[in-house]
């Protein structure tokens, strides 16, 4: 639905992406997950047409970005981070205008502003000004906008930013339901939201892709193997020589001693249950094992690793 | 169409729901009906005068109702010169703040229809200023039978005024997010096209002479004025109509390279 080639935005004095390419298939929820300044923002304005790149290519739907803006511009319904509000107005009239802008027919106006306000749950303030809203509904107002005239794509810029939690439920529920029919690009600095909400993640730093995957594979991938956490009771020395050179083990870490016990994080390798092995080894050593516990690393730890590792191949940037 | 249509609808009520409609019109009624009445009371102490002066030397023809509309409309230029900025201050400097531009520059809209929506709102809205000075000038033809001719002229005249420097204000908002920058920028610009006028005065050679005299904005209105329809007067305007249309095209493109 969204092929993007090869991007890069230069401005005066800096980069703000480099070479970035990705496809978004028909019906996904993409989700992109950078630091702030990362390079999301510009991407995403880049797709709807709000500015041009300075190289490469963006296609939706099969129409070229810079070619035909009209065409591209008329399939996508966008959210960009500052919801674009004009406060003066109220709920009703700026979803008017925006449909008129849209080009929803005039006689489908009633239904499709009634539609988008059910839809993003915001009926009950349809004749409230905007600059008199809560926080949430104008955020929930600026996405009942993006869904006017039903486009087929929706890029949506940290739609979940200066919510509460009950709100940032409903709206992750809301995409949700909304993928299928619509293709959604999504940004966002919180990884829970990703890991709840996307089929398919780009992590983004500095203006480069570092990883595009599933939230599970992008785990799998950069855990470097199951890791084991263990209590064992017996000859340290002799244990840890012992499972260093058990089939499968990848990395043995002493994690301190207490009362005769020692700890030890074990780390298998890709995609392999080092977990009934280890037991069987210890318990058929004679030794006492206390406790046998597998970490899995959140996507947290795998975006920090990501994002610092990057830091440290280049300390000038 | 339609969709310059909706930009129109939406500054005509952005212009209703604050209080800048409001302050303006009032403003220009209030000092465009004082200074009707400050013609109208000079010429009638004329005409008094010149009855008197009838008796001792014959009547000479006197064309009242002509010199006051005369004076009334030229008075108007100057006050819309004042005014004028703070309907353009706010069309797109408001819209880079708060950062609807960016839905505008996202929706299937050409950056033309919006250009374009925006002026012609502001335009309307300077309309609707110089349809307000009719009250007066119908007063005028209730009491005594003014020549149309003139009057026609110089509300063309005032129209083309008005639209360039809408066009001038707009390119002007486009360049700050400020509204108070915008308008003080704009006045401080057609300020400068009306005093080229009075610089062209000291040029030394005739060409730089007549440039200067040419740019002036307001010396184009003078033949409007007095009943003269000339081409190059309203090339002059419809030009610098044009001009300031074209550059705030170029500026929303500017815009979205530099994001």
């Amino acid at each position: 639905m969204i092929t993007v080639e090869n991007l890069t935005k230069r401005y005066a004095t800096k980069t703000a992406i480099e070479a970035v390419s990705f496809q978004v298939e028909q019906g996904e929820i993409l989700g992109f997950l950078g630091p702030n300044g990362a390079g999301k923002t510009t991407t995403m304005r880049i797709i709807t047409g709000y500015m041009p790149a300075s190289e490469g290519t963006v296609t939706v739907d099969g129409f070229d970005v810079f070619d035909n803006p009209i065409d591209v511009r008329r399939r996508i319904g966008y959210l960009p981070e500052n919801p674009p509000l004009y406060l003066e107005m109220t709920v009703t009239g700026y979803l008017r205008f925006v449909a008129k802008i849209k080009g929803v027919p005039k006689n489908k106006l009633e239904d499709e502003t009634a539609r988008v306000m059910e839809r993003a749950s915001i009926t009950d303030v349809k004749d409230r000004i905007i600059s008199k809203l809560s926080k949430g509904y104008k955020q929930r107002v600026g996405i009942a906008q993006a869904l006017l005239n039903d486009p087929p794509v929706l890029i949506l810029d940290e739609p979940t930013i200066g919510l509460d939690p009950k709100q940032i439920h409903e709206v992750r529920q809301l995409v949700k339901d909304l993928a299928g029919q619509h293709t959604v690009v999504l940004s966002t600095h919180i990884l829970p939201e990703v890991e709840q909400t996307c089929h398919r993640v780009i992590i983004i730093d500095r203006g480069k892709i570092v990883a595009i995957d599933t939230p599970q594979n992008l785990r799998l991938q950069l855990q470097g193997g199951e890791r084991v956490s263990i209590e064992v009771q017996g000859p340290g020395s002799e244990i840890l020589s012992t499972l260093k050179a058990m089939a499968g083990v990848v990395d043995v870490q002493q994690a301190g001693d207490s009362d005769g016990r020692h700890r030890y994080l074990v780390e298998g390798e890709l995609r392999k249950d080092i977990r009934s092995d280890l037991a069987r080894t210890i318990v058929q050593k004679g030794w006492g094992l206390y406790e046998l516990q597998s970490t899995t690393m959140s996507l947290e730890d795998i975006f920090l690793k990501l994002t610092t590792a990057e830091e440290s191949e280049t300390p000038n940037a | 169409m339609r969709n310059i249509i909706a930009i129109i609808e939406r500054e005509m009520r952005a212009y209703f729901n604050s209080p800048i409609a409001y302050v303006v019109l009032t403003i220009f009624v209030f000092l465009s009906g004082f200074f009707f009445r400050l013609y109208l009371a000079q010429v009638m102490q004329m005409g008094l005068m010149s009855q008197m002066q009838a008796q001792q030397f014959g009547p000479r023809p006197m064309d009242m109702p002509g010199m006051i509309s005369r004076g009334f409309l030229s008075t108007l230029s100057v006050i819309l010169l004042f005014l004028m900025p703070m309907l353009t201050m706010g069309l797109f400097s408001e819209e880079k703040k708060r950062g609807t531009i960016e839905l505008l520059l996202t929706a299937p809209l050409t950056d033309l229809q919006v250009v374009l929506g925006k002026f012609l709102a502001a335009g309307a809205f300077f309309v609707l200023l110089l349809v307000s000075t009719f009250v007066p000038m119908a007063a005028l033809y209730l009491y005594s039978s003014p020549a149309s001719g003139p009057i026609f002229t110089a509300y063309l005249g005032l129209l083309l005024y008005g639209l360039s420097i809408v066009a001038i204000g707009l390119f002007i908002s486009t360049l700050t997010e400020n509204q108070i920058i915008a308008a003080v920028l704009s006045f401080g610009m057609i300020m400068v096209l009306w005093l080229v006028d009075a610089m062209a005065n000291y040029a030394d050679s005739p060409t730089s002479k007549g440039v200067l005299s040419y740019l002036s904005i307001l010396s184009h209105l003078d033949d409007f004025m007095k009943g003269v329809l000339s081409t190059s007067n309203i090339v002059f305007y419809v030009s610098l109509m044009l001009v300031g249309l074209f550059l705030t095209y170029r500026s929303i493109d500017s815009l979205r390279w530099r994001g």
